[in-house]
């Protein structure tokens, strides 16, 4: 007989001792697929290294690249921490970078007064795209997995409509972007680096969901909320005005994303600014376990990951492969994620019975 | 068939559900299994229908020693059982649901199954239409739907376990008229209830369990209401409650309140009660008359339709529940595992569920996460409880559980108390603790308003007592007239 069951909590650390295995494990798995399709496997995997760390413009790639999905990341776990399933990440980006590139393109403000701006347009639009399904979640308990969801598709063709229309480019033959942003509405590089100071919005962030999570009453009060709701109408807390705080922050932070790519890297707003970074955040929060700084490293490796895929495909390597080899890696921690909660019993036969007593008659 | 289940034991891991339990019946007969909640009834048909496996003990049918593997071996060997909980796919049709099991071929025949059901129904005066989705259908259809599933199976023993719990007083009629017809045609029929009236009413015979055993078997008509009553709640002593402090000031007032429930306008109608300082106020019943409702309503967990709730002649039954935690109201909820507690949390984190914030856990909205621990360390070596620091509380048992919640809520020092089967799935031990831990209470001068299935318990512990039937509450009996048969006889809705 088989046996499934739960397991007492391992520690931190052969939790991660567990999933850095299931790391390894997808890449052996990786290795024996790309030798079946007649590729070696150590070339490609050394291209992919190099591709994601083999240089310092490659790291610095990568770190390009981690800035929105640790930003989304950050936002997504902040609700998943008040057990709310916060999918729109991805449309809170965009309305951020939206909300952003409105000031950008439009306010003759004074150019020193332009950054700060797009930063709160960034935080604002993402709230406010976060607030739309929060209410009805807060008031009727509408099931905020889908209105979030929704929503990103309507973000999008927003964005969409104001480049084909409004925001167009005026020079760029119909091509979905808008006008290039003034300099002073760009954020500037870290000195000597290609990265763009919108990654010191992640240390920043994470060092303040850390503290407000682990140390303050309200942080206790949303643990209480995410783990077992019932609890925390129980203990008389404000169930509903917490929902919308931590929904209206988990978009704000999504929203500032998005402000980091359309003034960071973009530096216009256009069709697609994201590739999907809000739905990959929902990996990268759970494959964190939702803890701050776990997810900036978690959204470090698939940001190399994804790098590296890029530079296997210049090596030869269909895309496909490293689509999939992607796909192990995911597959892999979130089998070993599940060893860390449960342990499988084989046991021969069941319990023996007590001896059966002498045959009784029919009563 | 023949059913005969002999010494029967079940241990869970917290409590000895069935303790040595002997039953049998006979085919043509309509057997009642009687008791409280608690009492085993569920589980020894469980185990006779083949989910759960006996610890020891022997299951014999139509002459066989079996021996179940699964429910599906049960269901071969022609034993049927109707849940409490009905286990139909709501959005699928009667039809759909029938067929579902049933051995066929691999395609499924919608419009066949349907006639063939609609005979078959007809034939056993069963009324249903086979192309209504399930989640269509009264409470009364839906039973019959489950029960033409059993019939569908050609099963020989039928096992219903509170059938008439979710059914109207009529439906309730037309129910038995059916099992007697089924009866009669040779099927073994058992089903399960704690209202003895409906039993005496409706079967041939009546076991009585209690504690995890069969404690007797009756002729229904030549039995007389009392002696079963007297049977089902047992017959040990009031046992000496240890003097209160005097009767104090009146505390608790609840004045003509009523509350609304979930499926019915009202749980709670008009209840009028008030508990003394130093005072435990029991109030017994069956499970589902409208006790949870009236705690949560106390509580400021559900709103009042109508009354109110006074506390030391302060009006709060429209305050919010943080106010009400303030002014003193203290609640062990019956769910302790996923209302009183966080299951994911450590035990210092749910010490201070209720006092997080305010000093000395938290100043300006800041935890003070080393007096958090210190102050769960003294609590949890005062109350000698061995739990780790670390460890979720989930993974605690029952009676560790409790305590620590009963820490809690009678460590923030409160005026009352309302207390739901706070023993309930706990063993002897731990029950002996929680009972002492609202002694202490009571001889502090907190008021008590303890709500309970386990009668034994409220004759322990409660000064006095009142039973809930139906959303009303009795006469309040005075300790020196408990009399378990009377009490047992309001509890099953009768006058006395």
């Amino acid at each position: 007989m088989i046996r499934i069951e739960r397991r007492a909590p391992l520690p931190p650390r052969a939790v991660v001792t567990l999933r850095l295995g299931g790391v390894a494990l997808a890449f052996g798995l990786g290795a024996v697929f790309l030798t079946a399709t007649g590729h070696s496997p150590l070339p490609a995997y050394l291209d992919m290294l190099r591709g994601a760390a083999g240089s310092s413009y490659a790291l610095e790639q990568t770190v390009v690249k981690a800035i929105p999905l640790a930003l989304t990341g950050l936002g997504v776990a902040l609700a998943f921490q008040a057990g709310l399933w916060n999918i729109g990440a991805e449309g809170q980006l965009v309305m951020g970078a939206c909300l952003a590139s409105w000031a950008a393109l439009t306010l003759p403000w004074p150019p020193w007064t332009l950054l700060p701006l797009l930063i709160l347009l960034g935080l604002i639009g993402g709230a406010l795209w976060a607030l739309l399904p929060a209410i009805p979640r807060a008031l009727f308990g509408t099931n905020e997995i889908i209105t979030t969801l929704l929503l990103n598709y309507v973000a999008l063709l927003w964005v969409d409509y104001l480049v084909f229309g409004p925001w167009a480019d005026p020079s760029a033959f119909s091509f979905p972007y808008s006008r290039a942003f003034a300099d002073a509405a760009r954020l500037p590089l870290l000195a000597g680096t290609q990265v763009h100071a919108g990654a010191l919005f992640v240390p920043v962030i994470a060092a303040a969901l850390t503290f407000a999570l682990r140390h303050t009453a309200w942080g206790y009060e949303i643990r209480v909320i995410g783990r077992s709701p019932r609890t925390a109408v129980y203990a008389g807390m404000p169930v509903s005005v917490d929902i919308l705080i931590v929904m209206a922050l988990s978009g704000a932070i999504a929203g500032l994303a998005g402000m980091g790519e359309v003034s960071g890297v973009i530096g216009r707003i256009q069709q697609g600014i994201s590739p999907g970074y809000g739905y990959s955040a929902i990996i990268i929060a759970w494959l964190a376990g939702l803890h701050p700084w776990g997810t900036v490293a978690v959204a470090v490796g698939f940001a190399a990951l994804i790098n590296g895929g890029f530079a296997l495909q210049t090596s030869g390597v269909p895309a496909a492969i490293a689509s999939m080899l992607q796909a192990l890696v995911l597959f892999s921690v979130l089998v070993s994620d599940f060893f860390a909660t449960h342990r499988v019993i084989v046991r021969r036969g069941r319990p023996a019975t007590v001896a059966a007593p002498e045959m009784r008659a029919q009563p | 068939m023949d059913v005969y289940l002999a010494e029967i034991r079940k241990a869970f891991p917290e409590i000895t559900a069935l303790d040595g339990a002997t039953f049998e019946a006979q085919p043509g007969e309509v057997h009642a299994l009687l008791g409280e909640n608690g009492a085993g009834k569920t589980t020894l048909m469980n185990i006779l229908a083949g989910l759960y496996q006996p610890d020891t003990g022997e299951i014999w049918l139509g002459g066989q020693r079996r021996d179940w593997r699964s429910p599906a071996q049960a269901i071969t060997a022609g034993i049927g059982m109707v849940h409490q909980h009905f286990k139909l796919v709501p959005p699928m049709t009667v039809c759909e649901n029938l067929l579902l099991g049933l051995p066929g071929s691999l395609w499924l025949d919608r419009r066949g199954g349907a006639t063939r059901i609609r005979a078959f129904a007809r034939a056993h005066d069963l009324a249903v239409d086979p192309t209504a989705p399930v989640w269509q259908l009264s409470m009364g259809e839906r039973q019959r739907v489950e029960l033409l599933r059993l019939l569908l199976r050609d099963a020989q023993v039928l096992i219903l376990d509170e059938p008439t719990s979710v059914l109207t007083p009529q439906e309730s009629q037309t129910l038995f008229a059916t099992l007697r017809s089924l009866a009669r045609g040779g099927r073994t029929v058992i089903f399960i209830s704690h209202k003895l009236e409906e039993v005496l009413r409706a079967a041939d015979r009546v076991t009585v369990m209690r504690g995890g055993r069969a404690i007797a078997t009756l002729q229904a008509g030549e039995t007389k209401a009392e002696d079963v009553a007297a049977l089902m709640v047992g017959r040990s002593i009031v046992p000496p409650l240890p003097a209160a402090s005097a009767r104090g000031a009146a505390v608790l007032v609840i004045d003509r309140l009523s509350v609304p429930g979930d499926r019915r306008p009202l749980a709670v109608s008009d209840v009028t009660l008030v508990v003394h300082a130093g005072e435990i106020l029991g109030i017994a019943g069956v499970a589902g008359n409208g006790q949870r409702e009236l705690a949560e309503a106390v509580a400021g967990l559900r709103p009042i339709a109508c009354g109110d709730v006074a506390l030391a002649g302060k009006a709060i039954g429209h305050a919010s529940v943080r106010d009400r935690i303030a002014a003193g109201v203290a609640l062990i909820p019956e769910d302790r595992l996923h209302t009183g507690l966080v299951g994911d949390m450590t035990a210092a984190d749910n010490l201070i569920l209720k006092s997080y914030r305010t000093y000395p856990f938290s100043r300006c909205g800041v935890l003070n996460h080393p007096m958090i621990r210190r102050r769960a360390r003294d609590a949890l070596n005062r109350l000698a409880l061995p739990i780790p620091p670390q460890a979720p509380v989930r993974l605690l048992s029952g009676g560790t559980m409790q305590r620590l919640l009963l820490a809690r809520e009678l460590g923030e020092d409160p005026k009352v108390i309302v207390a739901m089967s706070p023993t309930r799935g706990l063993d002897v031990g731990a029950a002996a603790g929680v009972h002492q831990a609202l002694l202490d209470a009571r001889s502090r001068g907190v008021a008590t308003l303890l709500i309970s299935e386990d009668l034994d318990e409220l004759l322990i512990l409660a000064d006095r007592l009142a039973v809930m039937h139906d959303g009303r509450i009795s006469t309040v009996l005075e300790r020196r007239v408990f009399d378990r048969p009377r009490i047992g006889l309001l509890m099953a809705g009768g006058t006395a």
